[in-house]
């Protein structure tokens, strides 16, 4: 397992990504609600002036045009902060973009406590729970940039919409040599028989960090990096848990809905395991610090050393 | 109860008429007829919006028989005029002018809001050919209609974009944001079209959430309003309404008809009653012979 590489900003990665895409792809489009200076499509904007569209603080009215965009030929993307992306934008994600299955990219920045100083109302952590409830909805939780700028890549030319959550934050560089992400395809870190964990997101460099210090304590970690939480990749789940017995879910998302109760409904299924969760309890976090507020509200290298061995028995 | 269709109100006539008058007429009295069937459906079926649906019957048929260029034989023709109707509930009225303008067969008709029918509730796009957006929620349809009037721009394309609102959609705080952002980027060849009936589903327009000073709101948002309220029960000021958009050159353009909701039945029209209430045999009895008399007089005019 490769160590982590340099940190990128990635929601400046995906300002970039847009920018690269522009040209390549002319039915792009990009729709962003008066924060395209914080998400990064701005860049877009002053390249691409026809087709970007400053909305103003009107979510609604933001998904909605993307999706009659979206009728015509267009593939638009559609940026703004997660939590106000999917919860203001709830009914035109499902009734309009889902119902129809159109071809809209859902960009949600500032996901996960990425929005850490702002606070509880700016931190988005339900809205992967919010975008799993919806029919022919992809939902990706890219683990770096390099994972977010290829699913960005891919989700616009799917025709059908797409969910991609984008930390606002530095993340470190986890994939730049991997082989290139697949949407619905778990990605496989490391070979372990004693626990599983399996991790999406921001967490996913705690997850291979804890995975290390594990097994100097001599407990092998099946590490599984599931960065499409929907359609979730069934079949190597169920091998590992199969295996090891034991599953660990890490995931910076409160803990209904996510990628814990992603993963609990397949194995109670198929392969009933008993599991535990790193993830935000059913509450509201604070202003502070992401690596501290991260650390605060149980997402942290500790806590998933501490849970992994609990569930292994040690 | 089905009516035959009189032979000089036949779509593919009215199609071909080019005597502006003699259409008017033609397309008055195949309103009506829709309307008639309406009735007939949702009675038979014993669900669906009837007040909403009877509201738009003259609107939509000079739409679909006058107004837009579509082509039934392909739905999906990108160069099609598009109309959204975001009053999603009026389904039964939007599918019977979509059935005899060609889309799907009339016989289908007869499977509204049954299990495995293409024709649901509210229309879907994916369902059914000729719907160009899925609606029924409502206060979604400006948006979309943006959208859509932005595409052209985008592609360098000529279509017209309409949307038909209603005074439910003109409730949801999403319409207006459409329409500052219909007034910000300006698209050309956007059509508003207010159904203005003047009730919801609760009770009048005045008494549930009163829209006046509507064309007030509108010109302070920045839109082309109409001069005047247009009869939405009359082709050929109907007619007259869409001469006028043709000659504008600002954009986005909303025009107001002022309607009946529940048109043309004495007990359901201009009241809140029959929104989406069942028409039972005995209003069927009673509401029956009122359309058919209309619809002979309109047979008579041609």
């Amino acid at each position: 397992m490769k160590t982590a590489g340099k940190a990128v900003v990635m929601r400046d990665a995906f300002g970039q990504a847009l920018l690269d895409l522009a040209e390549k792809i002319p039915e792009l489009v990009v729709l962003d609600a008066d924060v395209s200076a914080s998400t990064k499509t701005a860049g877009f904007g002053q390249a691409n002036p026809d087709r970007f569209f400053n909305v103003g603080v009107a979510e609604a009215n933001m998904v909605d045009i993307a999706a009659g965009m979206a009728t015509c030929g267009l593939r638009p993307v559609v940026s703004t902060f997660s939590l106000f992306l999917t919860l203001k934008g709830a009914d035109q994600i499902r009734n309009t973009i889902c119902y129809n299955n159109l071809p809209v990219v859902l960009a949600g920045g500032y996901g996960g406590l990425s929005d850490s100083y702002d606070g509880a109302s700016h931190q988005s952590i339900l809205d992967v729970a919010m975008m799993r409830a919806l029919p022919n909805m992809v939902v990706i939780v890219p683990a770096d940039a390099v994972e977010m700028q290829q699913s960005l890549r891919l989700a616009i030319r799917r025709n059908g919409p797409t969910f991609i959550r984008i930390c606002r934050n530095e993340t470190p560089t986890l994939f730049e040599d991997a082989a290139p992400l697949e949407i619905g395809k778990i990605r496989k870190l490391r070979d372990g028989s004693d626990v599983t964990i399996g991790v999406c997101g921001v967490p996913t460099s705690m997850a291979m960090q804890a995975a290390e210090r594990l097994a100097r304590d001599g407990i092998a970690v099946d590490l599984l990096e599931i960065a499409t939480l929907k359609p979730l990749d069934v079949e190597p789940l169920v091998q590992s848990a199969s295996k090891t017995k034991k599953v660990l879910t890490v995931e910076e998302h409160t803990i209904y809905g996510g990628l814990g109760g992603a993963v609990a409904e397949v194995l109670a299924q198929h392969a009933p395991t008993k599991m535990d969760y790193v993830a935000i309890q059913d509450r509201f976090a604070e202003s502070g610090d992401y690596a501290a507020l991260l650390a605060k509200y149980g997402i942290s290298v500790q806590a998933i050393v501490e849970k992994a061995k609990a569930l292994a028995g040690r | 109860m089905k009516t035959a269709m009189a032979t000089r109100g036949q779509p593919a006539q009215i199609l071909a008429e080019k005597n502006r008058g003699k259409k008017a007429a033609m397309m008055q009295y195949l309103a009506q007829k829709f309307r008639a069937d309406v009735f007939d459906l949702l009675h038979e079926k014993g669900t669906g919006h009837w007040g909403g649906a009877s509201s738009v019957a003259e609107l939509l048929t000079a739409l679909y028989f006058d107004v837009m260029a579509v082509r039934p034989e392909e739905p999906r023709w990108p160069d099609r005029d598009r109309l959204v109707l975001s009053k999603g509930h009026a389904s039964a009225i939007l599918y019977t002018a979509l059935a005899n303008r060609g889309y799907f067969p009339v016989e289908e008709l007869n499977t509204f809001r049954q299990l495995n029918s293409r024709l649901q509730g509210h229309p879907c796009m994916n369902e059914t050919p000729g719907v160009d957006m899925s609606t029924g929620a409502l206060g979604h349809g400006m948006s979309v209609a943006l959208g859509m009037a932005l595409a052209a721009r985008i592609q360098r394309k000529k279509y017209w974009t309409y949307v038909i609102l209603g005074e439910g959609c003109l409730d949801e705080g999403q319409t207006w944001e459409a329409m500052m952002a219909a007034a910000k980027f300006k698209p050309e060849r956007l059509v508003a079209l207010i159904d203005y009936n003047g009730f919801q589903l609760d009770g009048p327009s005045n008494e549930i959430m009163p829209l006046a000073p509507l064309f007030d709101k509108f010109h302070a948002f920045g839109w082309k309003v109409s001069p005047t309220e247009w009869n939405g029960h009359s082709i050929r000021e109907i007619l007259k309404s869409f001469d006028w958009v043709r000659q504008q050159k600002e954009w986005p353009v909303v025009v107001v008809y002022k309607t009946q909701k529940g048109r043309g039945v004495s007990f359901t029209q201009d009241t809140h009653k029959f929104h989406g209430a069942v028409i039972d045999d005995q209003s069927y009895a009673k509401g029956q012979p009122e359309l058919m008399q209309t619809l002979a007089e309109l047979e008579a005019a041609l």
